[in-house]
């Protein structure tokens, strides 16, 4: 896997490339990205993601200027020489993931959908396995009441595009710097890439058949992306599946919790760097449940939220030795665990 | 209008009284600290043209009155300035840096005169607003000119005597938050005893440094005497939201069917509790019940993370909305018993807490 994935970040300028780029991976607050200037041509950043995988995340400036160049080699042909044609191969070659932005506030549409297609048409051409995700970005400006059916607008429109014109399948996303929605688009592209995202699961599963958790999700380290998630309902009645659904119905969590989180860990993580240092756990026994946040690889971070039923306990200091207890009980399963899940990042 | 005023005034004296000139950003303060209004949404604020009151219930019930720039304060046709004035325990004058002061200077100074006569025992504290948009040196500058200028005008009337304090705020930063705390920790009676307690389990526990938060507006009502590190502050305060809004995720169903309906009542009973602790935009409406509801008393919330360089951040439910916030260096290998010997001082710190609260009730 040395050779890593090549992702294609892609849109026009202005749409917010570069900062949904440094706040997923280089931990800028969405305040900071107001520093960030232009990006010329193309910045290339690697980055390793859970051991075993590279992301090559191509951050592909979007002036008319670099675009044309991008794109030459496809519209103009042997006219343009050479170089043109290289560069079109060189971007648009052997990628695996294109994710393509757009401002929801821009005011030339119909240009924007033109440079979209010619992006489809190159990349039919060079790299026709290609994932695409489009993400309608900067969602915050339009009004809350507004955003579902504008984004059902736009990306059907897409879809039928990219469907009909050129057979890719692609999925959307409505983002914004300013909420979880960043990490939710984020964590979908990214799990697609991770090879045995299978094993994890079932491991994760299989430790959930252990410990009886509400829930169990596991995080990448340093970004903070959901890789994979179980809870109870999903791993004990895998085989009851009706039963399964109403259960979980019952339970009525957040259904944007995963994306939550990760916001809420990341901004701990960067209140905590003002005095020099990082996180390592938390252990959180809250009103509604008991929470363990720990490191479970070199590369994942591990939560496990148990029920809270210490009330069964009444009050004293019995209830807090059972407390005690479990906690125990949770930090020693995780401990166990860590060597498995060691063993899914080792193999190739 | 009289009303308004008078009722928080009559039957408690820890009113903070919020004044300025007009667009000196008192009502941004108050949506600020108060309600968890973003600092930038503040842009949009209409001006205040009555005065407005904000209860605020904490270890002691605080109300905060802002009155209207624009008015001329001693027009005698609005409010009555001097049942007013004797009802509060702190004046809170907020002034633009940004802008040209001496006309608040001047009022101010005409304030401070009425007030003291009114009031000999009032807290004048003065906010020196705004100095987000100030370059490091001359927020300094700004600040010795005002002082000199207050000093001038007061000892020109004759007063000067008056104790007053000043503060740098922005609400960008958690200036403010600081400057607050300060201003509501002098309200409070017990503080020095509270001070003495946090001080004892500072020692006892192996803490760095411990707050007493307000879990709603992040105002620490008392600290340990050790100097309080804006940093650590900024950092517990975090946790604070860190921890709630974890909780908050995982709020346990609304109604159960089928067998687990024993559990009912007290699971019903615990989300309401719940949302008296999380709702951050309502002030809790704490009730004598909510205090002797058993869960909420058996379960409180507890959070304690860890950090690479071996610090720990650790907190704990103490009463009506307050957090118990500590920063603590234990020794490697030795965690357990450490956070075991913690959880006892602050089990009894707890404890102490609730025997104050009730002797001060009764008075």
């Amino acid at each position: 896997m040395s050779s890593g994935k090549k992702l294609l970040l892609m849109g026009r300028s202005g749409s917010g490339k570069s900062s949904m780029r440094s706040i997923i991976f280089s931990n800028y607050s969405a305040f900071d990205t107001r520093r960030l200037g232009a990006t010329i041509d193309v910045e290339h950043s690697n980055l390793r993601f859970l051991n075993n995988m590279t992301l090559n995340l191509w951050d592909c400036g979007g002036q008319d200027i670099f675009m044309d160049n991008f794109l030459s080699g496809d519209s103009s042909g042997s006219r343009n020489g050479s170089t043109g044609a290289n560069s079109s191969n060189n971007v648009f070659n052997k990628c695996e993931v294109l994710i393509y932005l757009f401002d929801v506030e821009s005011k030339e549409v119909q240009k924007d959908i033109e440079t979209f297609k010619r992006v489809l048409g190159n990349l039919k051409k060079y790299s026709p396995e290609v994932k695409i995700f489009i993400l309608i970005h900067k969602m915050d400006l339009i009004q809350i009441n507004k955003r579902q059916e504008l984004f059902d607008l736009m990306f059907n429109k897409l879809k039928a595009i990219a469907q009909k014109e050129y057979g890719f399948a692609i999925e959307g996303f409505a983002t914004s710097i300013w909420d979880e929605s960043l990490y939710k688009a984020w964590s979908s592209i990214v799990c697609s890439l991770i090879p045995n995202i299978s094993l994890y699961e079932q491991y994760l599963a299989k430790l959930n058949r252990i410990m009886n958790a509400r829930e169990i999700i596991l995080f990448e380290k340093t970004t903070f992306l959901v890789i994979s998630s179980t809870n109870r309902y999903s791993s004990s009645l895998a085989e009851n599946r009706e039963e399964a659904k109403e259960l979980l119905k019952a339970d009525d969590l957040d259904p944007k919790r995963f994306e939550k989180i990760s916001n809420i860990i990341k901004t701990y993580k960067q209140s905590v760097n003002k005095i020099r240092t990082n996180f390592s756990n938390l252990v959180l026994h809250g009103r509604n449940s008991s929470i363990f946040l720990d490191v479970l690889t070199s590369n994942t971070y591990i939560m496990v939220i148990m029920d809270n039923n210490n009330s069964n306990h009444g009050s004293g200091p019995m209830g807090v030795q059972y407390q005690l207890e479990d906690e125990n009980l949770v930090l020693e399963d995780i401990k166990i665990a860590r060597d498995l899940f060691e063993k899914i990042e080792d193999k190739k | 209008m009289d009303s308004i005023i008078d009722a928080p005034g009559v039957q408690n004296p820890v009113t903070i009284l919020l004044m300025g000139l007009r667009r000196s950003g008192k009502s941004s303060i108050c949506k600020v600290v108060f309600h968890n209004v973003q600092p930038l949404d503040t842009l949009y604020l209409e001006s205040t043209t009555k005065p407005t009151t904000e209860n605020f219930k904490s270890l002691i019930d605080l109300a905060v009155v802002e009155l209207p720039g624009q008015l001329n304060m001693f027009e005698p046709s609005l409010y009555d300035s001097k049942k007013l004035f004797s009802s509060i325990g702190a004046l809170v004058y907020v002034i633009d840096s940004q802008d040209e002061y001496l006309s608040a200077l001047q009022n101010l100074a005409v304030i401070i005169k009425y007030a003291v006569s009114v009031n000999p025992k009032i807290h004048i504290e003065v906010l020196i607003h705004k100095v987000d948009g100030l370059s490091e040196d001359y927020r300094l500058d700004t600040q010795r000119d005002i002082m000199q200028r207050v000093g001038d005008d007061l000892l020109d009337y004759g007063l000067e005597g008056v104790q007053i304090s000043f503060y740098l705020t922005s609400i960008f930063d958690h200036s403010i938050y600081e400057a607050f705390s300060r201003i509501v920790q002098k309200l409070i009676y017990e503080l020095p005893a509270l001070e003495n307690m946090l001080d004892l389990l500072m020692q006892y526990s192996n803490f760095d440094k411990v707050f007493l938060f307000d879990v709603n507006s992040k105002i620490y009502v008392a600290t340990d005497s050790s100097p309080v590190d804006i940093q650590t502050y900024e950092v517990c305060a975090e946790f604070i939201d860190v921890t709630i809004d974890l909780d908050g995720l995982y709020e346990p169903p609304r109604k159960i069917d089928g067998p687990d309906s024993v559990a009912l009542g007290a699971r019903n009973s615990s989300v309401q509790s719940s949302s008296q602790f999380t709702s951050p935009n309502s002030i809790v409406p704490e009730t004598k019940n909510s205090e002797l509801d058993p869960i909420y008393v058996a379960k409180p919330t507890r959070c304690i993370s860890k950090l690479q360089n071996g610090t720990t951040l650790y907190l704990y439910q103490m009463i009506r909305g307050l957090a118990l916030v500590g920063v603590s260096r234990l020794e490697e290998g030795d965690e357990a018993t450490s956070i075991t010997v913690i959880d006892h001082n602050v089990n009894i710190f707890k404890k102490s807490l609730e025997k104050m609260w009730e002797k001060s009730r009764v008075k």
